[in-house]
């Protein structure tokens, strides 16, 4: 039976398990790099939190202070760049999937490859020429619409291919019973594909609450709890980058508190979003 | 699409008539010069080799083909002496009363009871809520399904076996009260038995209903229908009462292809 063994098949063999090992230990540097940057932060920033410093807003060095209208400002943004952004990117999600299979789809979805692409600042001095210069001052709704903008191409892109995966057999079987066109989108493509969406969607929440370029430009930031829209608004992303790029080592401490609770968040998002998409149908 | 092309003559008692149909996928020609016609409350069998034509025939009798961008009709298909592919045909209405049954069952991501309901409430057939339970529990009856769900109808159309699944879409193309059936190879993925299951509710059926069924299975064309059209290469070969196509087909080609001689 020797003659089983070839030198040729000895040779695949040693390729085949140095290839393996390879593409594994790679596998691990990647997890490791993961878990090494949460680790970090989690040992720098967890002895600087507090009630105190969740809660608190920003006080001059040496009085203590902390990051809640920075928490408050954060969602307030998000939350509105999800408003303005998620129903635009599913309807155009909706639109290119079942509607865009043409030159205009695809000029769409070219132009939305592009979009998510462009470096996040862009779109803040974008936001900046067109609102904040016009309006006279930063504000949360020009921070907002940033961040929306940068979640539309996203959004609208996952939409899509979610709903590709929707078998057409489903959609046949609608327009078989004497279901319009836009019923069969409304009431049955969408639902099937909406744990899908929904996972994009949250993603690219997750995204936006990681931005701080495109916020530097337009929501600028606030020392205060605010809760008006036109007026400027601090964000967590933006208070890391103060705290960070202060003199202070107590700033510093700070900073680092304040990412722990950031990065704590979108991996919240990212867990609940797992676990919640987990399919059911 | 031609309807000033002058119609053949129909006869009185025919549900539908096909006349000259000539059937392209862009510029490949997948049906050359088809008549036919299916009379009232018969079951007609579909047979022939893969691809002979007979599914996209069978689609273009409730223009389901519509929904491929290169697709094109021309001739004449009438229902009821109305040509359902003269211009301002109402599609919707035309699929209300033609309904389908596909080969793999595609029930919508839903409860048994909506996957039945949404028929009927998209058409706005239905008076009242207690109106649509009838509805939905007699549509379910006749698709001889209703036993076996009565008591699980707002759990997922998901959890049902494969010839469950098909039996709750032949119930749903019911619940809208169609006046056709067309079946595409309702039963190729489904065993010996909940096939058996779906041929007696085919020839049930018969009673009420026009079937228009494409099959791969001898036995089952046989079994169930009363004519048989034999299609290849996009033609039709031979159409004649079931009886007499198995036993003692006009056209040599049939009868080596109901033998086995090939296909």
């Amino acid at each position: 039976m020797a003659s089983l063994t070839t030198s040729i098949d000895r040779r695949r063999r040693v390729v085949n398990s140095v290839m393996t090992s390879l593409t594994a230990i790679c596998a691990v540097f990647v997890s490791v790099l993961l878990l090494l940057i949460i680790g970090y932060i989690a040992v720098q920033g967890f002895s600087s939190l507090s009630f105190q410093f969740l809660t608190d807003t920003p006080k001059p060095v040496g009085e203590g202070g902390g990051i809640g209208n920075a928490i408050v400002g954060s969602a307030i943004m998000t939350l509105l760049a999800a408003l303005i952004g998620l129903p635009v990117g599913i309807a155009a999600g909706v639109y290119l999937s079942e509607y865009g299979k043409n030159w205009f789809g695809n000029t769409v979805r070219f132009i939305a490859d592009t979009l998510i692409g462009i470096p996040s600042i862009i779109i803040g001095i974008f936001i900046y020429t067109l609102v904040v210069l016009p309006m006279g001052r930063q504000s949360a709704l020009a921070g907002g619409l940033a961040l929306a903008i940068i979640m539309i191409p996203i959004v609208a892109r996952t939409t899509e291919e979610m709903i590709r995966l929707v078998p057409n057999s489903m959609r046949e079987g609608a327009l078989a019973l004497g279901a319009p066109q836009w019923r069969v989108s409304l009431n049955i493509v969408l639902p099937a594909a909406a744990s899908g969406i929904a996972t994009g969607a949250m993603l690219s929440i997750a995204r936006v609450t990681g931005e701080t370029a495109p916020l530097l430009f337009t929501a600028l930031n606030s020392r205060f709890y605010n809760f008006y829209l036109d007026q400027p608004m601090s964000s967590l992303t933006v208070q890391i980058f103060n705290y960070a790029t202060g003199p202070f080592e107590v700033e510093h401490a700070m900073a680092w508190a304040a990412t722990l609770i950031l990065v704590a968040t979108i991996l919240v998002i990212n867990i609940f979003v797992r676990t919640v998409t987990r399919k059911k149908f | 699409m031609s309807d000033g092309r002058a119609s053949s003559i129909t006869q009185m008692q025919s549900k539908i008539s096909i006349s000259n149909l000539d059937f392209f996928y862009g510029k490949a020609q997948a049906l050359f010069d088809i008549n036919l016609e299916i009379p009232e409350r018969e079951i007609i069998a579909f047979i022939g080799p893969s691809g002979c034509g007979k599914s996209t025939f069978l689609r273009t009798l409730n223009r389901m083909n519509d929904t491929i961008p290169i697709a094109r009709v021309d001739g004449n298909v009438t229902i009821d002496g109305e040509n359902i592919y003269a211009p301002g045909t109402d599609v919707v209405a035309l699929r209300r009363k033609v309904g389908m049954v596909f080969q793999k069952s595609n029930p919508f991501p839903k409860s048994i009871f909506e996957n039945v309901a949404y028929g009927i409430r998209i058409n706005g057939i239905h008076q009242n809520k207690a109106d649509m339970q009838e509805r939905v529990e007699k549509a379910l009856r006749d698709a001889a399904l209703w036993a076996e769900v009565k008591d699980r109808l707002n759990t997922s159309a998901f959890g049902l076996s494969g010839g469950q699944q098909q039996r709750l879409c032949i119930a749903r193309a019911l619940a809208v009260q169609p006046e056709v059936i067309l079946m595409d190879e309702p039963a190729s993925a489904l065993d010996p038995i909940a096939t058996q299951k779906i041929e007696e509710l085919v020839v049930e059926l018969k009673k009420e209903y026009t079937i228009v069924i494409v099959t791969h299975n001898m036995q089952q064309a046989s079994r169930v229908s009363d004519k048989t059209a034999f299609f290849m290469l996009g033609k039709l070969v031979e159409y004649n009462a079931t009886q007499k196509m198995f036993q003692n087909p006009d056209e040599k080609l049939t009868e080596d292809y109901i033998t086995g001689r090939f296909g």
